[in-house]
Protein backbone atom coordinates (compact mmCIF):
# COMPACT_ATOMS: atom_id res chain seq x y z
CA UNK A 1 0.00 0.00 0.00
CA UNK A 2 1.23 3.29 -1.31
CA UNK A 3 1.99 5.89 1.98
CA UNK A 4 -0.60 8.82 2.53
CA UNK A 5 0.70 11.80 0.35
CA UNK A 6 2.11 14.49 2.22
CA UNK A 7 0.22 17.24 0.61
CA UNK A 8 -2.44 16.49 -2.69
CA UNK A 9 -3.91 19.93 -4.10
CA UNK A 10 -7.07 19.16 -6.19
CA UNK A 11 -8.45 21.20 -8.81
CA UNK A 12 -7.70 24.55 -5.96
CA UNK A 13 -9.30 27.55 -7.41
CA UNK A 14 -9.17 30.98 -6.10
CA UNK A 15 -10.45 34.38 -7.35
CA UNK A 16 -9.72 37.41 -5.64
CA UNK A 17 -12.80 40.05 -4.90
CA UNK A 18 -11.32 42.56 -7.37
CA UNK A 19 -11.21 39.49 -9.89
CA UNK A 20 -7.94 38.55 -10.13
CA UNK A 21 -8.13 34.84 -11.05
CA UNK A 22 -4.87 33.89 -8.82
CA UNK A 23 -5.73 30.27 -9.32
CA UNK A 24 -7.24 28.33 -12.39
CA UNK A 25 -8.17 24.66 -10.91
CA UNK A 26 -4.16 23.60 -10.22
CA UNK A 27 -3.54 19.94 -9.08
CA UNK A 28 -0.72 18.29 -7.83
CA UNK A 29 0.77 16.02 -5.51
CA UNK A 30 3.60 15.63 -2.94
CA UNK A 31 4.91 12.38 -1.60
CA UNK A 32 6.02 12.24 2.08
CA UNK A 33 9.77 13.19 2.94
CA UNK A 34 9.99 15.25 -0.54
CA UNK A 35 11.51 17.80 -0.86
CA UNK A 36 9.68 19.45 -3.70
CA UNK A 37 10.00 22.81 -5.19
CA UNK A 38 7.14 24.96 -6.08
CA UNK A 39 8.60 27.93 -8.08
CA UNK A 40 7.24 30.60 -10.45
CA UNK A 41 7.81 34.43 -11.61
CA UNK A 42 6.62 36.91 -9.16
CA UNK A 43 2.36 37.23 -9.02
CA UNK A 44 2.15 33.34 -10.55
CA UNK A 45 0.04 32.28 -7.64
CA UNK A 46 2.33 30.93 -5.37
CA UNK A 47 1.36 32.05 -2.03
CA UNK A 48 -1.88 32.27 -3.09
CA UNK A 49 -1.58 28.73 -2.86
CA UNK A 50 0.44 28.50 0.34
CA UNK A 51 -2.11 30.92 1.77
CA UNK A 52 -4.71 28.48 1.14
CA UNK A 53 -2.78 25.82 2.02
CA UNK A 54 -2.18 27.24 5.61
CA UNK A 55 -5.74 28.93 6.25
CA UNK A 56 -4.33 32.33 5.33
CA UNK A 57 -6.24 32.94 1.82
CA UNK A 58 -10.01 31.29 1.53
CA UNK A 59 -10.06 29.02 -1.55
CA UNK A 60 -12.42 29.70 -4.01
CA UNK A 61 -13.29 25.55 -4.76
CA UNK A 62 -10.85 22.49 -5.07
CA UNK A 63 -9.53 21.20 -1.65
CA UNK A 64 -6.42 20.22 -0.47
CA UNK A 65 -5.52 17.46 1.74
CA UNK A 66 -2.36 17.49 4.22
CA UNK A 67 -1.96 13.91 5.26
CA UNK A 68 -4.92 13.04 4.04
CA UNK A 69 -6.72 16.01 6.28
CA UNK A 70 -8.66 18.46 4.56
CA UNK A 71 -8.04 21.65 4.61
CA UNK A 72 -11.32 23.02 3.88
CA UNK A 73 -13.33 19.93 5.66
CA UNK A 74 -10.49 19.95 8.82
CA UNK A 75 -8.16 23.13 9.46
CA UNK A 76 -7.43 22.60 12.70
CA UNK A 77 -6.27 19.03 12.12
CA UNK A 78 -4.84 20.13 8.89
CA UNK A 79 -3.23 22.98 10.42
CA UNK A 80 -1.13 21.16 13.64
CA UNK A 81 0.67 18.55 10.72
CA UNK A 82 1.80 22.06 8.80
CA UNK A 83 4.67 24.60 9.90
CA UNK A 84 4.79 27.89 7.76
CA UNK A 85 7.67 30.09 7.33
CA UNK A 86 6.07 33.06 5.37
CA UNK A 87 7.90 35.78 2.73
CA UNK A 88 7.11 38.53 5.26
CA UNK A 89 8.07 38.95 8.65
CA UNK A 90 5.14 38.31 10.40
CA UNK A 91 6.12 38.21 14.22
CA UNK A 92 5.60 41.19 16.83
CA UNK A 93 9.04 43.01 16.85
CA UNK A 94 8.61 43.93 20.43
CA UNK A 95 8.39 40.65 21.71
CA UNK A 96 11.81 38.43 22.46
CA UNK A 97 12.77 35.07 20.01
CA UNK A 98 12.23 32.77 23.13
CA UNK A 99 8.43 34.28 24.11
CA UNK A 100 7.52 34.20 19.91
CA UNK A 101 8.33 30.44 19.86
CA UNK A 102 7.34 29.67 22.99
CA UNK A 103 4.10 31.45 22.40
CA UNK A 104 3.70 29.93 18.95
CA UNK A 105 3.52 26.26 20.39
CA UNK A 106 0.98 27.73 22.88
CA UNK A 107 -1.36 28.07 19.81
CA UNK A 108 -0.69 24.56 19.19
CA UNK A 109 -1.99 23.31 22.49
CA UNK A 110 1.83 22.35 23.44
CA UNK A 111 2.60 22.86 27.13
CA UNK A 112 4.70 25.46 28.15
CA UNK A 113 7.54 23.47 29.68
CA UNK A 114 7.99 21.36 26.08
CA UNK A 115 7.34 24.68 24.51
CA UNK A 116 10.24 26.03 26.34
CA UNK A 117 12.54 22.89 25.61
CA UNK A 118 11.64 23.06 22.09
CA UNK A 119 12.34 26.62 21.79
CA UNK A 120 15.70 25.94 23.38
CA UNK A 121 16.40 23.33 20.91
CA UNK A 122 15.62 24.93 17.79
CA UNK A 123 17.16 28.73 18.82
CA UNK A 124 20.25 26.78 19.57
CA UNK A 125 20.35 24.90 16.00
CA UNK A 126 19.51 27.94 14.63
CA UNK A 127 21.94 29.79 16.15
CA UNK A 128 20.03 32.18 17.64
CA UNK A 129 20.47 31.42 21.56
CA UNK A 130 22.26 34.12 22.49
CA UNK A 131 19.49 36.78 20.98
CA UNK A 132 16.57 34.52 22.94
CA UNK A 133 15.86 37.77 25.19
CA UNK A 134 16.32 40.57 23.21
CA UNK A 135 13.74 42.38 21.62
CA UNK A 136 13.03 40.48 18.07
CA UNK A 137 13.63 44.28 16.43
CA UNK A 138 16.95 44.77 17.34
CA UNK A 139 17.80 41.12 15.21
CA UNK A 140 19.61 41.39 11.22
CA UNK A 141 17.28 40.57 8.39
CA UNK A 142 18.99 37.16 8.46
CA UNK A 143 18.46 36.35 11.90
CA UNK A 144 14.81 37.22 11.77
CA UNK A 145 14.22 34.70 9.03
CA UNK A 146 15.94 32.34 11.14
CA UNK A 147 14.22 33.27 13.80
CA UNK A 148 10.74 31.82 11.88
CA UNK A 149 12.27 28.51 11.03
CA UNK A 150 12.54 28.35 14.33
CA UNK A 151 9.07 29.31 15.02
CA UNK A 152 7.45 27.20 12.17
CA UNK A 153 9.46 24.51 14.05
CA UNK A 154 7.97 24.58 17.38
CA UNK A 155 4.90 22.00 16.29
CA UNK A 156 7.59 20.06 14.76
CA UNK A 157 5.94 19.55 11.68
CA UNK A 158 5.09 17.06 9.20
CA UNK A 159 5.30 19.28 5.76
CA UNK A 160 7.16 22.45 6.68
CA UNK A 161 6.65 25.12 3.68
CA UNK A 162 8.72 27.94 3.14
CA UNK A 163 7.76 30.41 1.31
CA UNK A 164 11.20 32.45 -0.19
CA UNK A 165 13.03 32.12 3.39
CA UNK A 166 16.10 33.00 2.41
CA UNK A 167 15.00 36.60 0.45
CA UNK A 168 17.89 38.95 1.19
CA UNK A 169 19.82 36.94 3.21
CA UNK A 170 23.84 36.75 2.89
CA UNK A 171 25.25 33.20 1.79
CA UNK A 172 26.85 32.15 4.76
CA UNK A 173 23.01 32.20 6.44
CA UNK A 174 21.43 31.13 3.41
CA UNK A 175 24.12 27.86 3.60
CA UNK A 176 23.45 27.64 7.04
CA UNK A 177 19.93 28.04 6.70
CA UNK A 178 19.94 24.95 3.77
CA UNK A 179 22.03 22.62 6.12
CA UNK A 180 19.12 23.15 8.79
CA UNK A 181 16.30 22.53 6.47
CA UNK A 182 18.25 19.72 4.73
CA UNK A 183 18.82 18.08 8.02
CA UNK A 184 14.72 18.44 9.07
CA UNK A 185 14.34 16.38 5.65
CA UNK A 186 16.53 13.92 6.22
CA UNK A 187 14.93 13.71 9.45
CA UNK A 188 11.69 12.40 7.50
CA UNK A 189 9.89 16.38 7.32
CA UNK A 190 8.20 16.87 4.17
CA UNK A 191 9.82 20.12 2.88
CA UNK A 192 7.61 22.86 0.33
CA UNK A 193 9.78 25.63 -1.13
CA UNK A 194 9.57 28.51 -3.04
CA UNK A 195 12.56 30.37 -4.04
CA UNK A 196 14.00 32.84 -6.82
CA UNK A 197 17.38 31.31 -6.16
CA UNK A 198 16.90 28.43 -8.60
CA UNK A 199 20.38 27.42 -8.00
CA UNK A 200 19.11 26.92 -4.18
CA UNK A 201 15.66 24.69 -5.60
CA UNK A 202 17.92 22.75 -8.18
CA UNK A 203 20.43 21.95 -5.54
CA UNK A 204 17.98 20.96 -2.37
CA UNK A 205 14.62 19.22 -4.07
CA UNK A 206 13.98 16.05 -5.63
CA UNK A 207 10.81 17.68 -7.50
CA UNK A 208 9.47 20.45 -8.92
CA UNK A 209 6.44 22.05 -9.91
CA UNK A 210 6.32 25.60 -11.78
CA UNK A 211 3.57 27.75 -11.63
CA UNK A 212 2.27 29.83 -14.08
CA UNK A 213 -1.01 32.23 -14.37
CA UNK A 214 -2.49 30.26 -11.99
CA UNK A 215 -1.34 27.12 -13.72
CA UNK A 216 0.57 24.24 -13.55
CA UNK A 217 2.81 24.73 -16.13
CA UNK A 218 5.29 21.97 -15.57
CA UNK A 219 5.57 18.83 -13.02
CA UNK A 220 8.12 16.79 -12.70
CA UNK A 221 11.22 14.97 -11.20
CA UNK A 222 14.16 17.84 -11.03
CA UNK A 223 16.74 14.82 -12.66
CA UNK A 224 13.73 14.86 -15.71
CA UNK A 225 13.63 18.62 -16.03
CA UNK A 226 17.41 19.51 -15.99
CA UNK A 227 17.35 16.13 -18.86
CA UNK A 228 15.60 18.27 -21.49
CA UNK A 229 17.95 21.26 -21.00
CA UNK A 230 19.89 20.20 -24.43
CA UNK A 231 22.04 23.29 -24.86
CA UNK A 232 24.48 24.86 -22.38
CA UNK A 233 26.15 28.12 -22.33
CA UNK A 234 29.49 29.16 -21.13
CA UNK A 235 31.26 31.89 -20.44
CA UNK A 236 34.79 31.91 -21.64
CA UNK A 237 37.65 34.36 -20.29
CA UNK A 238 40.33 34.58 -23.41
CA UNK A 239 43.51 36.30 -23.94
CA UNK A 240 42.40 38.56 -26.62
CA UNK A 241 39.58 38.60 -29.09
CA UNK A 242 39.78 38.52 -32.63
CA UNK A 243 37.61 41.63 -34.68
CA UNK A 244 35.41 39.29 -36.03
CA UNK A 245 34.07 36.10 -34.30
CA UNK A 246 34.95 32.88 -36.20
CA UNK A 247 31.39 30.82 -37.28
CA UNK A 248 31.88 27.58 -35.79
CA UNK A 249 29.29 24.53 -36.48
CA UNK A 250 27.32 23.74 -33.82
CA UNK A 251 28.58 26.22 -31.39
CA UNK A 252 26.97 29.88 -31.75
CA UNK A 253 29.43 32.41 -30.25
CA UNK A 254 28.69 36.11 -28.66
CA UNK A 255 31.41 38.73 -27.40
CA UNK A 256 30.39 40.13 -24.03
CA UNK A 257 33.55 42.49 -24.01
CA UNK A 258 37.04 42.08 -24.70
CA UNK A 259 38.09 39.60 -22.80
CA UNK A 260 34.86 37.52 -22.60
CA UNK A 261 32.88 35.32 -24.81
CA UNK A 262 29.80 33.24 -24.64
CA UNK A 263 29.82 29.68 -26.43
CA UNK A 264 26.03 28.40 -26.84
CA UNK A 265 26.22 24.77 -27.54
CA UNK A 266 24.44 21.35 -27.56
CA UNK A 267 25.26 19.25 -24.67
CA UNK A 268 26.70 16.56 -26.66
CA UNK A 269 28.85 19.03 -28.53
CA UNK A 270 32.64 17.75 -26.87
CA UNK A 271 34.26 20.77 -25.26
CA UNK A 272 38.18 19.74 -26.77
CA UNK A 273 36.78 20.32 -30.61
CA UNK A 274 35.44 23.53 -28.77
CA UNK A 275 38.71 24.58 -27.36
CA UNK A 276 40.95 23.79 -30.81
CA UNK A 277 38.29 25.78 -33.05
CA UNK A 278 39.06 29.11 -30.75
CA UNK A 279 42.39 27.85 -31.31
CA UNK A 280 43.15 27.49 -34.71
CA UNK A 281 41.61 31.00 -34.74
CA UNK A 282 44.13 32.40 -32.40
CA UNK A 283 41.72 32.68 -29.18
CA UNK A 284 43.25 31.27 -26.41
CA UNK A 285 41.42 30.66 -23.41
CA UNK A 286 42.57 31.22 -19.85
CA UNK A 287 39.12 29.87 -17.65
CA UNK A 288 35.26 29.40 -18.00
CA UNK A 289 32.73 28.95 -16.18
CA UNK A 290 28.62 28.26 -16.83
CA UNK A 291 26.64 31.32 -17.46
CA UNK A 292 23.64 30.38 -15.61
CA UNK A 293 22.68 27.36 -13.37
CA UNK A 294 20.59 24.82 -15.70
CA UNK A 295 17.48 25.17 -13.68
CA UNK A 296 17.09 29.06 -14.22
CA UNK A 297 17.58 28.82 -18.35
CA UNK A 298 14.62 25.60 -17.87
CA UNK A 299 12.88 28.12 -15.94
CA UNK A 300 13.08 31.08 -18.27
CA UNK A 301 12.19 29.14 -20.98
CA UNK A 302 9.44 26.93 -19.46
CA UNK A 303 7.53 30.43 -18.49
CA UNK A 304 8.14 32.26 -21.44
CA UNK A 305 7.16 28.96 -23.55
CA UNK A 306 3.99 29.00 -21.75
CA UNK A 307 3.10 32.66 -22.14
CA UNK A 308 3.78 31.46 -25.96
CA UNK A 309 1.31 29.00 -25.53
CA UNK A 310 3.16 26.14 -24.99
CA UNK A 311 2.64 23.98 -21.90
CA UNK A 312 4.77 22.05 -19.97
CA UNK A 313 6.86 18.85 -21.32
CA UNK A 314 5.83 16.20 -18.51
CA UNK A 315 3.34 15.44 -15.95
CA UNK A 316 4.46 13.12 -13.86
CA UNK A 317 6.69 12.82 -10.34
CA UNK A 318 9.26 10.65 -8.60
CA UNK A 319 8.44 9.77 -5.26
CA UNK B 1 -3.59 15.78 24.00
CA UNK B 2 -7.18 15.99 23.39
CA UNK B 3 -8.74 19.04 21.26
CA UNK B 4 -10.06 21.13 24.81
CA UNK B 5 -6.72 20.57 26.27
CA UNK B 6 -4.87 21.64 23.80
CA UNK B 7 -7.43 24.95 23.40
CA UNK B 8 -6.89 25.77 26.92
CA UNK B 9 -3.39 25.92 26.55
CA UNK B 10 -3.99 28.17 23.53
CA UNK B 11 -6.06 30.22 25.98
CA UNK B 12 -3.51 30.10 28.32
CA UNK B 13 -0.97 31.21 26.05
CA UNK B 14 -3.00 34.55 24.65
CA UNK B 15 -4.35 35.77 28.11
CA UNK B 16 -0.71 35.41 29.47
CA UNK B 17 0.89 37.30 26.03
CA UNK B 18 -1.78 39.76 26.54
CA UNK B 19 -0.93 40.28 30.24
CA UNK B 20 2.78 40.30 29.53
CA UNK B 21 1.74 43.01 26.67
CA UNK B 22 -0.14 45.56 29.07
CA UNK B 23 2.46 45.11 31.91
CA UNK B 24 5.28 45.62 29.12
CA UNK B 25 3.54 49.18 28.44
CA UNK B 26 2.09 49.78 31.73
CA UNK B 27 2.80 53.69 31.27
CA UNK B 28 0.81 53.81 29.00
CA UNK B 29 -1.85 51.22 29.76
CA UNK B 30 -2.05 51.72 33.23
CA UNK B 31 -1.02 55.24 34.46
CA UNK B 32 -2.74 57.79 31.79
CA UNK B 33 -6.02 56.51 33.29
CA UNK B 34 -5.43 56.49 36.64
CA UNK B 35 -4.03 60.25 36.12
CA UNK B 36 -7.20 61.32 34.31
CA UNK B 37 -9.49 59.77 36.79
CA UNK B 38 -7.62 61.71 40.08
CA UNK B 39 -7.95 65.09 37.89
CA UNK B 40 -11.61 64.16 37.41
CA UNK B 41 -11.96 63.41 41.02
CA UNK B 42 -10.19 66.62 42.22
CA UNK B 43 -12.08 68.54 39.62
CA UNK B 44 -15.41 67.62 39.73
CA UNK B 45 -15.75 65.96 42.56
CA UNK B 46 -14.00 67.89 45.13
CA UNK B 47 -13.93 71.67 43.96
CA UNK B 48 -17.41 72.08 42.04
CA UNK B 49 -19.02 68.52 43.64
CA UNK B 50 -18.42 70.37 47.38
CA UNK B 51 -20.58 73.16 45.66
CA UNK B 52 -23.08 71.07 44.59
CA UNK B 53 -23.88 69.44 47.60
CA UNK B 54 -25.90 66.13 48.33
CA UNK B 55 -27.68 64.37 44.96
CA UNK B 56 -29.64 61.32 44.84
CA UNK B 57 -30.02 59.50 47.81
CA UNK B 58 -28.42 61.23 50.33
CA UNK B 59 -24.85 60.88 48.74
CA UNK B 60 -22.12 63.61 48.09
CA UNK B 61 -21.77 64.62 44.29
CA UNK B 62 -18.04 62.71 44.90
CA UNK B 63 -19.81 59.56 45.98
CA UNK B 64 -22.60 60.12 43.32
CA UNK B 65 -20.06 59.78 40.39
CA UNK B 66 -17.07 57.52 41.62
CA UNK B 67 -19.05 54.34 40.30
CA UNK B 68 -19.50 56.44 37.15
CA UNK B 69 -16.17 57.23 36.93
CA UNK B 70 -14.94 53.85 37.50
CA UNK B 71 -16.99 51.98 35.10
CA UNK B 72 -15.76 54.74 32.28
CA UNK B 73 -12.70 54.06 33.07
CA UNK B 74 -13.26 50.07 32.78
CA UNK B 75 -15.23 50.12 29.29
CA UNK B 76 -12.88 52.36 27.75
CA UNK B 77 -9.20 50.28 28.52
CA UNK B 78 -10.91 47.79 28.05
CA UNK B 79 -11.98 48.65 24.48
CA UNK B 80 -8.87 50.70 24.09
CA UNK B 81 -6.95 47.52 25.04
CA UNK B 82 -8.11 45.29 22.36
CA UNK B 83 -8.41 47.64 19.27
CA UNK B 84 -4.78 48.21 19.87
CA UNK B 85 -3.99 45.03 20.42
CA UNK B 86 -5.90 42.88 18.26
CA UNK B 87 -5.31 45.70 14.83
CA UNK B 88 -1.62 45.72 16.14
CA UNK B 89 -1.54 42.39 15.38
CA UNK B 90 -3.20 42.70 11.71
CA UNK B 91 -0.96 45.90 11.17
CA UNK B 92 2.72 44.12 11.76
CA UNK B 93 0.91 40.78 10.42
CA UNK B 94 1.64 38.56 13.61
CA UNK B 95 -2.16 37.70 14.24
CA UNK B 96 -1.13 35.06 11.34
CA UNK B 97 0.41 32.98 14.03
CA UNK B 98 -2.68 32.60 15.15
CA UNK B 99 -4.76 32.06 12.28
CA UNK B 100 -2.34 29.18 10.85
CA UNK B 101 -2.39 27.59 14.29
CA UNK B 102 -5.14 25.08 14.95
CA UNK B 103 -6.19 27.60 17.51
CA UNK B 104 -10.22 27.90 16.95
CA UNK B 105 -12.14 30.92 16.45
CA UNK B 106 -13.37 31.17 19.60
CA UNK B 107 -10.56 30.62 21.51
CA UNK B 108 -8.36 33.50 20.04
CA UNK B 109 -11.79 35.84 20.85
CA UNK B 110 -11.87 34.31 24.08
CA UNK B 111 -7.94 35.16 24.96
CA UNK B 112 -8.30 38.59 23.52
CA UNK B 113 -11.62 39.72 25.40
CA UNK B 114 -10.03 37.98 28.55
CA UNK B 115 -6.66 40.55 28.10
CA UNK B 116 -8.70 42.90 27.59
CA UNK B 117 -11.28 42.34 30.88
CA UNK B 118 -8.28 42.70 32.85
CA UNK B 119 -7.16 45.84 32.07
CA UNK B 120 -10.06 46.92 32.18
CA UNK B 121 -10.26 45.52 35.92
CA UNK B 122 -6.77 46.82 36.50
CA UNK B 123 -7.50 49.92 35.91
CA UNK B 124 -11.07 49.89 37.52
CA UNK B 125 -8.96 48.38 40.82
CA UNK B 126 -6.77 51.58 40.49
CA UNK B 127 -9.20 54.32 39.89
CA UNK B 128 -11.40 53.09 42.45
CA UNK B 129 -7.93 53.16 45.19
CA UNK B 130 -7.70 56.81 44.08
CA UNK B 131 -11.38 57.52 44.98
CA UNK B 132 -10.84 56.26 48.17
CA UNK B 133 -8.81 59.25 49.08
CA UNK B 134 -11.06 61.62 48.28
CA UNK B 135 -14.71 60.08 49.79
CA UNK B 136 -15.62 57.00 51.78
CA UNK B 137 -17.11 54.21 49.74
CA UNK B 138 -18.88 51.22 50.87
CA UNK B 139 -19.83 48.52 47.97
CA UNK B 140 -23.61 47.73 48.58
CA UNK B 141 -24.03 44.62 46.60
CA UNK B 142 -20.45 43.14 45.59
CA UNK B 143 -21.92 40.46 43.43
CA UNK B 144 -23.81 42.97 41.27
CA UNK B 145 -21.11 45.47 41.45
CA UNK B 146 -18.46 42.28 39.70
CA UNK B 147 -20.93 41.21 37.71
CA UNK B 148 -21.63 44.66 35.99
CA UNK B 149 -18.37 45.43 35.74
CA UNK B 150 -16.89 42.06 33.90
CA UNK B 151 -20.07 42.76 31.98
CA UNK B 152 -19.55 46.30 30.93
CA UNK B 153 -15.45 45.46 30.10
CA UNK B 154 -16.82 42.14 28.04
CA UNK B 155 -19.05 44.50 25.65
CA UNK B 156 -16.53 46.53 25.63
CA UNK B 157 -13.83 44.22 24.85
CA UNK B 158 -16.14 42.24 22.30
CA UNK B 159 -17.31 46.01 20.25
CA UNK B 160 -12.61 46.78 20.59
CA UNK B 161 -12.32 43.60 18.29
CA UNK B 162 -15.07 44.37 15.82
CA UNK B 163 -13.68 47.51 15.36
CA UNK B 164 -10.51 46.04 15.07
CA UNK B 165 -11.15 43.64 12.80
CA UNK B 166 -12.62 46.45 10.51
CA UNK B 167 -10.07 48.68 11.06
CA UNK B 168 -7.47 49.39 8.33
CA UNK B 169 -5.48 51.67 9.40
CA UNK B 170 -5.08 53.36 13.12
CA UNK B 171 -6.92 55.90 12.34
CA UNK B 172 -9.97 53.24 12.00
CA UNK B 173 -9.47 52.43 15.56
CA UNK B 174 -9.37 56.36 17.17
CA UNK B 175 -13.03 57.21 15.37
CA UNK B 176 -15.00 54.96 17.36
CA UNK B 177 -13.76 55.91 20.77
CA UNK B 178 -13.78 59.45 19.67
CA UNK B 179 -17.10 60.12 18.00
CA UNK B 180 -19.12 57.06 19.35
CA UNK B 181 -17.49 56.31 22.78
CA UNK B 182 -17.01 59.25 24.54
CA UNK B 183 -20.43 61.01 23.84
CA UNK B 184 -22.40 58.04 24.60
CA UNK B 185 -20.13 57.71 27.85
CA UNK B 186 -20.33 61.39 29.03
CA UNK B 187 -24.29 61.42 28.31
CA UNK B 188 -24.63 57.88 30.51
CA UNK B 189 -25.15 59.25 33.55
CA UNK B 190 -21.53 59.45 34.47
CA UNK B 191 -21.93 62.93 35.86
CA UNK B 192 -25.51 62.85 36.71
CA UNK B 193 -28.52 60.82 37.24
CA UNK B 194 -31.01 60.79 33.52
CA UNK B 195 -34.27 61.59 36.11
CA UNK B 196 -33.00 65.21 35.87
CA UNK B 197 -33.38 65.51 31.96
CA UNK B 198 -36.54 66.21 30.51
CA UNK B 199 -38.41 64.44 27.79
CA UNK B 200 -37.21 63.78 25.34
CA UNK B 201 -33.57 63.23 26.62
CA UNK B 202 -34.52 60.90 28.58
CA UNK B 203 -36.17 58.70 26.65
CA UNK B 204 -32.73 59.05 24.45
CA UNK B 205 -30.98 58.29 27.27
CA UNK B 206 -32.13 54.74 27.81
CA UNK B 207 -31.19 53.77 24.35
CA UNK B 208 -27.99 54.24 25.45
CA UNK B 209 -25.99 50.84 26.35
CA UNK B 210 -23.51 52.42 28.38
CA UNK B 211 -26.54 53.96 30.73
CA UNK B 212 -27.22 50.46 31.85
CA UNK B 213 -23.76 49.48 32.49
CA UNK B 214 -23.10 52.79 35.01
CA UNK B 215 -26.36 52.40 36.67
CA UNK B 216 -25.84 48.41 37.64
CA UNK B 217 -22.91 49.25 38.56
CA UNK B 218 -23.77 52.36 40.88
CA UNK B 219 -26.57 49.93 42.07
CA UNK B 220 -23.87 47.82 43.07
CA UNK B 221 -22.00 50.33 45.20
CA UNK B 222 -24.30 52.79 46.15
CA UNK B 223 -27.43 51.09 45.87
CA UNK B 224 -29.49 53.37 44.07
CA UNK B 225 -29.63 53.43 40.08
CA UNK B 226 -32.01 54.95 37.06
CA UNK B 227 -32.88 52.09 35.58
CA UNK B 228 -34.26 48.72 36.94
CA UNK B 229 -30.89 46.73 37.12
CA UNK B 230 -32.92 43.68 36.15
CA UNK B 231 -33.40 45.11 32.93
CA UNK B 232 -29.91 46.63 33.11
CA UNK B 233 -28.46 43.05 33.62
CA UNK B 234 -30.44 41.83 30.53
CA UNK B 235 -29.68 45.20 28.30
CA UNK B 236 -25.83 43.83 28.87
CA UNK B 237 -25.93 39.77 28.62
CA UNK B 238 -27.99 40.68 25.15
CA UNK B 239 -24.91 42.76 24.13
CA UNK B 240 -22.63 40.46 24.97
CA UNK B 241 -24.66 37.59 22.83
CA UNK B 242 -25.16 39.72 20.06
CA UNK B 243 -21.56 41.10 19.72
CA UNK B 244 -20.18 37.55 20.12
CA UNK B 245 -22.19 36.59 17.34
CA UNK B 246 -20.93 39.37 15.44
CA UNK B 247 -17.47 38.55 16.62
CA UNK B 248 -17.42 35.27 16.20
CA UNK B 249 -18.72 35.51 12.57
CA UNK B 250 -16.27 37.99 11.31
CA UNK B 251 -13.69 35.40 12.13
CA UNK B 252 -15.33 32.53 10.75
CA UNK B 253 -15.33 34.77 7.19
CA UNK B 254 -12.37 36.09 7.74
CA UNK B 255 -13.63 39.77 7.42
CA UNK B 256 -10.30 41.82 6.95
CA UNK B 257 -7.99 38.77 8.03
CA UNK B 258 -7.91 36.19 5.48
CA UNK B 259 -8.04 37.40 1.81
Amino acid sequence: MSPTPALVVDNLRKTYSNGVEALKGISLTVQPGDFFALLGPNGAGKSTLIGILSSLVNSSGGDAQVFGVSVNKDRSAAMRLIGLVPQEINFNQFEKPFDICVNEAGFYGIPRKIAAERAEKYLKELRLWDKAQMQARTLSGGMKRRLMIARAMMNEPKLLILDEPTAGVDIEIRRSMWQFVSGINAAGTTVILTTHYLEEAESLCRNIAIIDHGTIIENTTMKRLLATLDVETFVLDVVAMPDELPTLPGVTLRRRDDHTLEAEMARSHDLNSLFAALSSHGIMVTSMRNKTNRLEELFVRLVEGGRNGKTGIHEEQAA
Amino acid sequence: MSNTAANLVALNTLVRREIVRIMRIWTQTLIPPAITMTLYFVIFGKLIGSRIGNIEGGFTYMQYIVPGLVMMSIITNSYGNISSSFFGAKFSRAVEEMLVSPMPNWVILLGYVIGAVARGLVVGILVLLIALFFTDLHVMHPLITFASVLLGATIFSLAGFVNAVYAKKFDDIALVPTFILTPLTYLGGVFYSVNMLGEPWQAISRANPILYMVNAFRFGVLGISDVHVGVAFVVMLGFVAGLSIVALQLLKRGVGLRS
